[in-house]
């Protein structure tokens, strides 16, 4: 076998697709299960090559989408609700088309692993107008990046990869191929084509449904698509991205007896459904996330066919595929299997040992028991395990940024103390804008910034705001006698706890800077 | 020659040092390979696993299917439990002896080392203790994968030019260290007869 195989994670090889698909620039936020791929970026990328993080998701595709609007080739990558705060970009970049290529790769985390849901991301490229591609290998995840960045000049539009947890997060021997240079700069040909006033988006929005039968065409005639014969025509499959996999594994080596048609790239390839319907009166769909095919397909079948897949119950709604979910839907006998042993108890992440933010839940907690009525809204980071035992100190964790906002709004209600806690990374990725909203308004919120140097929760990524939070804080117009800086440690509880008690008092906007470098950065250094 | 198992441990135990080493003896004998592994939220002190597969082709899923794998490979007992279902009829556990009580209603660790005992195949042992002894006190994932090495489809020498690999960069105390532990954890499992 050749000497230059990896093993790479899926999300390791789309980078790696990337680099050897002449990019330019990779821009991210990071997100389970996407993070490994602008850190990987980061270790191999040559000199040159853009590979710093992003204040968020929506920042991020606006200066991918730059990079393509200078005529060079741009990935930006994001968790699926990444791809919520970069709507706006994304589904607008699809009407002003791309000039260099624009890969945009979302990861789905079905079963929520390190999630708050489990949208399914191809929603959107179809929402959108855009191609997506979706892999079932390590090995195809490098070769569809490579693919999906020659769609994308070809076509002019944005690409989508679509892929989730499991392949994310698993690693497997990869082979790349001969690297391709990046492309020089070069600007659009027409000035029009990125400024969508009205008149200038209805022709742009003309000009991408006129493409949409080609990006049909590409996806009828991709190598990722492929219709596989099968004597046995009782069921037909179809299997997205890594169900094949799944599929595969059920037959234990077996060619499977059944016609199969593998999907790798969308639009819907119709005419390849078609193809497999007129073998089989029933089909299977098998997707690792919601029923976006299944859904699609009676759309594009007669009446008089039976489809089954999450619609119908033959496979759970909810969750991942599993081998045995799949296998179970196939009709295969289930193995026998050890029982699970009796002793076994859920053991959940927790805060590490000396974290910072249990100093600062301490004094919270402490505070807030004297307000029976008083609420604290949280928001996503390691924090948000303050919800657990034995702290239980937090009301809300929603989506980045709401806890200044959610506190905001039930202040305006009536609810005192209406109390935020935000990390300093989700704090520069959405909090600052709310915050405005609230200094505007002179809203009686308290909000504590749990400033622990680092984007902790997904590995201790670099905060953008570092060293600047006072300074941002001030400049959004919070009162410099309500900013204060304190440090989370047992021997300052009862200063810290004074503080707080002192700004839940004050009816306006109060800013506490709780300061104290994250456990696992401190270690590593 | 295929070869499925499961690596499993408490967040920030090391098990990915584990799968790394294995990986790059898998890689350096031409074999494939899948790896699933856990990243994220779970890292924070939660039950964290490794799907492993060898083979000398291709191989479908990326998990291993429930009752297929020969083996697990566990650094804390209860994790070693928690995935019994996976665990093929003829297969075996090697498993650290060592709790990690970091939530409420752990077992009775008398009640887990008896359940462990129970199983045919199952070797149950101090690592921490091991790899002090032998000079590399942090080393008490390499103990672990030494108790292993004779289940494992990969000589020896192999994992040991791997492991040299791995930790090559720490400098050469570490490599020594590392592998010392590793060697006599295989001796222990040499002279462990399984039940
Ligand atoms: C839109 C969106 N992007 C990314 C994430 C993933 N994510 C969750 S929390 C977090 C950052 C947490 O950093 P910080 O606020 O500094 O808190 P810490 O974990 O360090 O305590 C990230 C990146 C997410 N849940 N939603």
């Amino acid at each position: 076998m050749s000497s230059d195989r990896r093993l790479l994670l899926a999300d390791e090889a789309i980078a790696q697709g990337a680099l050897d698909a002449g990019l330019s620039g990779a821009y991210a936020y990071p997100g389970t299960p996407s993070t490994e791929i602008l850190e990987y970026v980061q270790r191999q990328a040559p000199a040159g090559v853009h590979c710093e993080w992003s204040a968020n998701e929506k920042t991020a595709y606006e200066e991918a989408l730059g990079m393509a609007y200078a005529g060079k080739r741009a990935l930006v990558a994001m968790k699926h609700v990444g791809l919520n705060v970069a709507a706006d970009p994304f589904v607008n970049s699809a009407v002003t088309g791309v000039n260099g290529g624009l890969v945009v790769v979302a990861a789905d985390d079905p079963s929520m692993h390190s999630s708050q849901n489990e949208q399914d991301s191809r929603f959107y490229a179809d929402f959108a107008l855009l191609p997506a591609v979706e892999p079932s290998s390590q090995q195809e995840a490098y070769a569809m990046t490579r693919h999906a960045f020659d769609l994308s000049e070809k076509m002019r539009v944005p690409v989508l990869l679509r892929l989730t947890t499991r392949l994310a997060h698993s690693r497997a021997d990869v082979t790349p191929a001969a690297p391709r240079a990046q492309n020089a700069l070069a600007l659009p040909d027409d000035p029009r084509q990125f400024v969508l006033l009205p008149a200038n988006a209805r022709r742009n929005y003309a000009a991408l449904l006129a493409k949409q039968p080609a990006l049909r065409q590409a996806a009828e005639n991709s190598d990722f698509n492929a219709l596989t014969e099968g004597p046995d025509q009782s069921v037909g499959i179809v299997a997205c991205g890594l169900a094949i996999n799944y599929v595969r594994e059920a037959c234990d080596g077996a060619p499977c007896p059944h016609p199969i048609l593998k999907i790798g790239q969308y639009p819907l390839p119709e005419e390849l459904l078609r193809r497999l319907a007129e073998k089989c009166r029933t089909l299977l769909v098998i997707e690792d996330g919601m029923p976006f095919v299944e859904a699609r397909l009676r759309g594009v079948l007669p009446h008089g066919w039976t489809i089954r897949g999450r619609l119908d119950g033959t496979l759970p709604y909810a969750g991942e595929l599993t081998p045995e979910n799949v296998a179970r839907a196939l009709g295969k006998p289930a193995a026998v299997v050890r029982a699970a042993s009796a002793l076994v108890v859920p053991r959940p992440p927790g805060l590490c040992a000396a974290c910072p933010h249990t100093d600062s839940f301490l004094f919270v907690k402490e505070a807030m028991a004297e307000h029976p009525g008083g609420r604290v809204f949280s928001d996503i980071g390691c924090y948000a395990l303050g919800a657990l035992p034995p702290l239980e100190a937090i009301a809300s964790c929603v989506d980045m940024g709401a806890s200044i906002t959610m506190a905001k709004g039930a202040a305006d209600a009536g609810l005192r103390p209406a109390v935020a806690v935000i990390g300093d990374s989700t704090f520069t990725h959405s909090g600052m804008t709310g915050l405005l909203d609230a200094v505007y308004e002179k809203s009686p919120i308290t909000l504590l910034i749990l400033d622990n140097g680092t984007t902790g929760m997904t590995g201790g990524q670099i905060s953008l705001g570092a060293g600047r939070l006072e300074a941002i804080v001030r400049g959004l117009g919070v009162e410099p006698q309500h900013l204060r800086v304190l440090e989370p440690l047992k021997k300052n509880h009862a200063a810290n706890l004074k503080a707080l008690r002192e700004e839940l008092a004050y009816q306006g906007v109060s800013v506490i800077l709780s300061q104290r470098e994250c456990i696992q950065t401190a270690k590593r250094r | 020659m295929r070869y499925d198992m499961i690596i499993a441990g408490v967040g920030g135990q090391g098990i990915l040092s584990i799968a790394t080493v294995i990986g790059q003896a898998v890689l350096e004998r031409g074999w494939r390979l899948k790896q699933s592994e856990v990243h994220g939220m779970a890292q924070r002190g939660g039950a964290v696993e490794t799907h492993l597969r060898i083979a000398d082709g291709e191989i479908a899923s990326d998990l291993v299917p429930k009752g297929r794998a020969s083996l697990i490979l566990a650094l804390e007992p209860l994790e070693a439990l928690r995935y019994l279902p996976w665990l093929a009829a003829d297969g075996r556990v090697v498993a650290n002896l060592a709790t990690v009580e970091n939530m409420a209603h752990y077992p009775d660790s008398a009640e887990v080392y008896a359940e462990l005992r129970r199983l045919s195949g199952c070797l149950l042992f101090d690592a921490a203790e091991l790899a002090r002894q032998n000079g590399g006190a942090g080393a008490v994932n390499m103990a672990v994968l030494g108790a292993a090495a004779s289940c494992l489809p990969l000589s020896v020498p192999a994992l040991e030019a791997a492991i040299t690999a791995r930790f090559q960069r720490k400098g050469a105390a570490v490599v020594k260290g590392n592998l010392a532990v590793f060697r006599a954890a295989a001796k222990l499992a040499e002279a462990h007869a399984y039940n």
